[in-house]
């Protein structure tokens, strides 16, 4: 991106040069000169369409690790009051609804079971059913799928997947309230009666991690963290359903923009007046699309907890936290003093609430919300501890991952399926995947630097370092 | 214009061409090009058959309709799909699609999880109709 367009406000905050004009409202950057050097002139290109939408409050915002996406830049963030005919964006939220991690810890310390390692990494393959094709166990009718469509991991814990202090680390309690199963087609379902329980492919993983570094000592007590402990992390959404969801909506939304009285910059920032009917339905059927999500990752992590049983039959494995980076939630803010109910759209973005914020789980409200910044197989990952100062800057928001540097087709030419995975055990990251290509892809030097991106979110004062964690065993679909 | 298939680069995700002598042959090649990303179309036997039809009148919507109709119902069907027919008669679009259970020895690539309005475009060339835009994976 050319940097002569942003106008630099400190070391990590930017914005665009010649200020809000013509109908658009700021825009806002933050992140390090050569992060954004790196970052494609389309991310300023969708950042300023989507600061022309109605309603905006503050900017349209680019966390650290923002590439080009679908209308909204992956790592966008955009705040919508309905009360000024803001908006909702089926754009804003992305296809993969809720997509998130969930981390688990545990309390084995790597040295003690590092030799039983690949057993662990069979048993997980064997268990989580990951890649094209690759269907769950489970299989469910439309009226069953409503249940958990309205559930979310509140239904999984009640059919047996997990306990139920589970949901006291999961953000919502692992259920949204306000879900319309009625709003999402039957097309979608039908996509969806044999994935519950699946990972997917292409960027969604699960990994068993040590945690290699603490950089925050007390959040990581609260956390429960400590060097060389291993954890797990689970990277998925809500797999065909909610691509459905986003699929369907996005051109009805499209074709229904003139008629609700929204002048479209681009077709994928298809959205309605918060309060329409058209809005409203949308809320409804992304709600149950989250709540999908939510159901699957807490079935992923019952699944590896079977696994790690069988293997490791001492583990045990506690909820560490549960963040959704594709979402739109209705919060409120303090906006020139005054508290606000906005609607925050995070479209691969973490939530990042600060130290004493009530929806915080008691025991981390101290230091506040964990805040998952996920790596690509054969890089770290972190885990950071959200700010009372990113209210003030992003309404709570930060990164959440390293993001694509390189295309699939770049990386194809590049890497070698079966010499990366070879290469990655030699360094001691068991890999365990069914397609060999889509390892290449997914090749850890595809992406940008982690670990510029998580420092450059504790420098723009989004969220403070925590632990860094290395990858130990890979599960990719 | 003979009927063929390319790619092109998207930063995250992959960029589909389609190319044929009608619009309909253009769009069967699109399909061609989204399934190859997830297996070799030449290993995958026509043994199951999926029927897929829409009303759409803008014709790059329609295209993005095809390409998720096809990818909703073969993942509903547990199918691979290899080889792609499509027919329209004014804004009614009538397609069929033929394929097989995913099994273990068809090369996997990644999951195309659906096409999207990314660079979006259906068009005249050579003669003949070029399509694209870019699918999520």
């Amino acid at each position: 991106m050319d940097l002569g367009r942003l106008q630099q406000i400190d070391e990590y905050t930017w914005t665009l040069r010649n200020g809000a004009a013509n109908g658009r409202g700021p825009v806002q950057f933050f992140g390090s000169a050569p992060l954004l050097a790196s970052m494609d002139d389309k991310v300023l290109e969708q950042l300023a369409n989507v600061a022309k939408l109605p309603g905006l409050v503050g900017a349209a915002m680019a966390m650290p690790d923002a590439h080009w996406g679908y209308g909204f830049p992956v790592g966008g963030v955009a705040a919508f009051d309905p009360e000024q005919g803001g908006i909702i964006s089926a754009g804003g939220v992305g296809f993969d609804i809720s997509c998130g991690v969930r981390c688990l810890r545990t309390h084995l310390q790597l040295r003690d079971v590092e030799s039983r390692l690949p057993r662990l990494a069979d048993a997980l393959f064997q268990a989580i059913p990951a890649g094209v094709g690759e269907e769950g166990l489970l299989k469910f009718s439309p009226a069953e799928l409503d249940e958990v469509l309205e559930g979310g991991a509140q239904w999984a814990v009640r059919k047996g997947f997990g306990v139920p202090e589970d949901l006291e680390y999961v953000e919502e309690r692992g259920r949204l309230a306000g879900a319309a199963p009625a709003s999402v087609s039957p097309l979608a379902k039908k996509r969806q009666r044999g994935e519950m329980g699946t990972l997917g492919s292409g960027n969604h993983y699960l990994e068993v991690q040590v945690v290699e570094h603490i950089c925050d000592r007390g959040a990581a007590t609260a956390y429960g963290l400590e060097e060389g402990q291993l954890a797990v992390s689970i990277h998925c959404g809500s797999r065909g359903l909610g691509h459905q969801i986003g699929t369907d909506y996005l051109v009805s939304l499209a074709k229904a923009a003139n008629r609700l009285g929204v002048k479209l910059p681009d077709r994928e920032l298809a959205c309605a007046p918060i309060e329409s009917p058209e809005g409203q339905q949308y809320l409804g059927a992304m709600r149950a699309g989250a709540n999908c999500a939510l159901a699957n990752r807490q079935i992923l992590a019952h699944l590896t907890r079977e696994a790690f049983h069988r293997v490791l039959p001492e583990a045990k494995l506690e909820m560490l936290y549960d963040v959704s980076h594709n979402i739109c939630r209705p919060e409120r803010h303090r906006v020139d003093g005054q508290e606000r109910l906005l609607y925050i759209h995070r479209k691969g973005a973490t939530r990042s609430f600060g130290p004493g914020q009530p929806d915080v789980p008691a025991p981390y409200r101290e230091v506040g919300q964990p805040v998952l910044i996920g790596g690509s197989m054969g890089t770290a990952s972190y885990i950071l501890a959200g700010t009372a100062e990113s209210e003030a800057r992003t309404f709570s928001s930060a990164s959440h991952g390293a993001g694509r540097s390189m295309s699939r087709r770049q990386a194809l030419k590049q890497w070698q399926g079966r010499e990366l995975v070879d290469e990655l055990a030699r360094r001691g990251i068991l890999i365990r995947t069914k397609s060999m290509r889509g390892a290449a892809e997914e090749a850890p030097g595809a992406y940008k630097d982690v670990e510029l991106v998580a420092e450059a979110t504790e420098r723009a004062g989004l969220a403070r370092r925590v632990a860094l964690l290395r990858p130990k065993v890979c599960i990719k679909g | 214009m003979e009927k063929s298939y390319a790619y092109f680069d998207h930063e995250a995700d992959v960029g589909i061409i389609g190319r044929g002598a009608t619009i309909e042959a253009a769009f069967e090649a699109a399909a061609e090009a989204t399934f190859a990303i997830m297996a070799d179309l030449p290993s995958i036997q026509p043994a199951a058959k999926v029927d897929v039809t829409f009303d759409e009148p803008d014709p790059e919507l329609a295209l993005v309709t095809w390409l998720n109709c096809l990818l909703a119902e073969a993942r509903a069907a547990g199918l691979a799909l290899g080889r792609f027919s499509l027919r329209r008669h004014n804004t009614a679009w009538r397609g069929e699609a033929w394929g097989e259970p995913w099994r273990a020895d068809l090369e996997k690539g990644v999951e195309v999880k659906g096409a999207t309005l990314t660079m979006l475009s259906v068009h005249p060339a050579d003669g003949g109709w070029e399509t694209q835009c870019v699918v999520d994976v």
